[in-house]
């Protein structure tokens, strides 16, 4: 996929000039020893990343962390002390102020955290702000709002004043305003966090459902780390102003970079985060048509399995236990056919764990079918219960 | 007691560089300067008086009580009303109406200097910095030490009056709309500016709607300044209703003066009632008679006749 936005060795020292801050963050000080000795802040800390086009880039932080001076840096709102950011290419760090104010009005649009709906102006104004800062005609821009405010559901309030509607409304209004000038890239800074939880869960998946149609490139800041694994294709950790880890959830999860992500993701539900797919087994699988009763209890014994699929036609037809084919084989005349079980569970490879649970109650092995119907692998229900079991207690 | 006075070689002629300072250097130098000066200011109070004295009596009070109406309700319209024919019956409408341009003009040079001047105070820190000072220096000089420096630069008369004026009524002006400006939340201004808004595009569209209220009430503390300012102008020849309270003073004639004092009261009230209201919230707030009489005499609005009003 093509890179969007690149961020090359950031840095941010607040207060002053940047020097000798900067020199001795290469000597390999800390943060609080260059406060000690400068009295400036170091708020972001060479910080490199990349994200790819249409994907929802997560930056996952706690307060201080340097997080939301980072999204700050892709659309110029805070320069870069040292290090490149570029956005098609484009160093939006050291440009003119017009060409900002150009990549500003056509490419970036932000979602602030306390929605900064503009109270004087009506809902409709408000989304339609960009597009009157760009200078376009007023009738045009009211329509291109009202496009923006129904994509959001809020077509009706149009011309209600923001302190008339919820928190969650408000930053739908504040989401609409973001979409409304069809920006390339849309940066969100904690736009959820300071709504109720039960609102945050219901906004995120409508941001997934609209992220589905509208494919823009996203750069999400957040503190919570549900929301991020949630959301994110990419999430990269902040600690002290640098990203100590960029990855995909099941990475970050998985296979944490340090104790720091480690204890961070000590208390997540790894059933929401890993896929059916990470805890799969190469599965085998005999021809309904040419197997008989003998060669499947060969297999199993084989295998050491309790059960074996069976596919006809390459498509997963059932599975048949050894107890089953065993009895069956016992009492003499049964076939295959006759202990085939066609009811078997069944999932997809990016399946979450957290959905298997009831495949898994069957204590039948899960078979993972790609779209086609054909075995791709097989899930244990005791490797479902191990996965969860690893990074939690 | 010695004191560092009672040497002669000590003593600093202070006074005498003054004099030196300004008869000898800035009055011969820039006296053409002071006098152009007075040129767009008597543009304006001219054409205002000659429209305020030409308008009826009738007429205008009852535009003013319409305005009144519209801005601060039923109350403060009766008010006006009673209190304009009051004027009218004691015999100084004609006063009453040249203050009222005075007033009217200073206020308006106060607006065009001091609103641009807050701007850049509150855009630029290093601007306030030395803003601040001489706002403050403006405000604690007692309004009749302006007096003498204005007559040798700009002579004596009603402009040289307006403009002692608007220099004593502008510093809340421009104080309220630094401030307002700078309270404005930073997030929206910040969203203006990320969505691409030029400075100029983030001024009008989000600061100074956002700051209007604070600049309103910065518009309502210049106009009681002015307003009290007019009446000592008169000492340098300014006329209207200050005249009438210093020729009163001057022959002793308490009931003159006295007129002249409630008729600047009153016009005072009036002006302050619907400048307040222009600042609150737009919507027309229908407030009984009573509720108005009495908050305009409650203690909290004593100083509404001009007084000692100063914007923090």
């Amino acid at each position: 996929m093509k890179t969007k936005i690149t961020g090359k060795n950031l840095y941010k020292i607040f207060g002053g000039s940047a020097e000798d801050a900067l020199k001795l963050l290469q000597a390999g000080k800390d943060k609080d020893e260059i406060f000690e000795a400068t009295g400036q802040t170091v708020g972001v800390n060479d910080a490199s990343f990349e994200v790819a086009e249409g994907e929802i880039f997560v930056v996952m932080g706690l307060s201080g962390s340097g997080k939301s001076t980072l999204v700050r840096m892709i659309n110029g709102l805070i320069k870069p002390s040292a290090g490149e950011i570029l956005i098609d290419g484009v160093d939006v760090g050291s440009c003119s102020d017009e060409q900002l104010r150009r990549v500003r009005r056509e490419k970036v649009a932000m979602v602030f955290q306390h929605f900064a709906l503009f109270p004087h102006k009506t809902v409709a104004d408000n989304v339609a702000f960009g597009l009157k800062i760009k200078g376009m005609p007023a009738a045009e821009r009211r329509e291109k709002a009202q496009v923006a405010l129904d994509q959001v559901g809020l077509g009706a309030r149009a011309d209600s004043y923001p302190d008339e509607l919820s928190g969650g409304m408000q930053q739908r209004v504040g989401l609409a305003r973001g979409l409304a000038s069809e920006p390339e890239i849309l940066l969100m800074d904690e736009p959820f966090s300071a709504l109720d939880p039960l609102i945050r869960s219901d906004m995120q998946q409508e941001l997934l459902e609209l992220q589905r149609s509208l494919k823009k490139t996203i750069v999400f800041i957040t503190h919570d780390l549900n929301e991020a694994l949630t959301l994110g294709s990419t999430i990269a950790i902040m600690r002290n102003g640098a990203i100590v880890q960029t990855g995909a959830a099941e990475e970050i999860v998985g296979s944490p970079a340090d104790d720091y992500v480690a204890a961070f993701t000590k208390d997540i539900d790894r059933s929401l985060v890993f896929t059916a797919g990470s805890v799969a087994e190469p599965g085998e699988a005999l021809d309904l048509a040419a197997a008989d009763l003998k060669s499947a209890l060969a297999a199993m014994e084989r295998l050491h399995r309790d059960a074996i699929h069976l596919v006809d036609d390459g498509k997963v037809a059932g599975i048949v236990t050894y107890r089953d084919a065993n009895a069956a084989l016992g009492r003499n005349g049964g076939t295959l056919r006759d202990v085939l079980n066609e009811d078997f569970p069944a999932a997809e490879p990016d399946t979450r764990l957290f959905d298997l649970y009831e495949l898994a109650q069957t204590g039948l092995p899960i078979a993972l079918t790609n779209g086609d119907g054909r075995l791709s692998g097989i899930v244990e229900p005791k490797a479902v219960f191990a996965q969860l079991s690893t990074g939690g207690a | 007691m010695i004191s560092p006075s009672d040497f002669d070689f000590l003593a600093i002629p202070f006074a005498d560089w003054i004099n030196l300072f300004v008869r000898d250097w800035l009055v011969p130098n820039f006296r053409p300067f002071f006098r152009s000066m007075q040129w767009p200011v008597s543009q304006v109070l001219n054409g205002l008086s000659t429209f305020l004295n030409a308008t009826p009596m009738l007429v205008f009070t009852a535009a003013l009580a319409l305005i009144a109406w519209r801005t601060a309700g039923r109350g403060v319209a009766i008010f006006t009303l009673i209190a304009l024919v009051f004027i009218d019956l004691i015999g100084l409408w004609p006063e009453t109406m040249t203050t009222l341009a005075m007033v009217v003009t200073a206020v308006f040079f106060c607006v065009v200097i001091g609103i641009p001047l807050g701007v850049l105070a509150a855009r630029s820190d290093i601007f306030q910095a030395v803003l601040r000072p001489i706002l403050d220096i403006m405000q604690t000089i007692p309004s009749f030490v302006y007096l003498v420096p204005i007559v040798m630069l700009f002579g004596v008369g009603v402009v040289p009056g307006i403009i002692a004026t608007i220099i004593f009524a502008v510093p809340p002006i421009i104080r309220l709309t630094n401030l307002g400006i700078r309270n404005v939340r930073h997030d929206l201004t910040e969203a203006a500016v990320a969505f691409g808004a030029t400075p100029w595009q983030s001024l009008v569209e989000v600061q100074f709607p956002l700051a209007l209220r604070t600049i309103m009430a910065g518009l309502n503390q210049t106009l009681m300044l002015a307003l009290s300012m007019v009446v000592i102008a008169a000492l340098i020849g300014a006329g209207g209703l200050g005249l009438t309270v210093f020729t009163g003073l001057g022959r002793l004639d308490v009931g003159n003066a006295t007129a002249g004092g409630v008729g600047i009261v009153l016009l005072a009230i009036i002006l302050d009632r619907i400048s307040q209201a222009l600042g609150e919230k737009r919507s027309v707030r229908t407030v009984s008679l009573m509720e108005t009489m009495r908050s305009l005499f409650s203690p909290r609005r004593d100083a509404a006749a001009g007084e000692s009003q100063r914007a923090g």
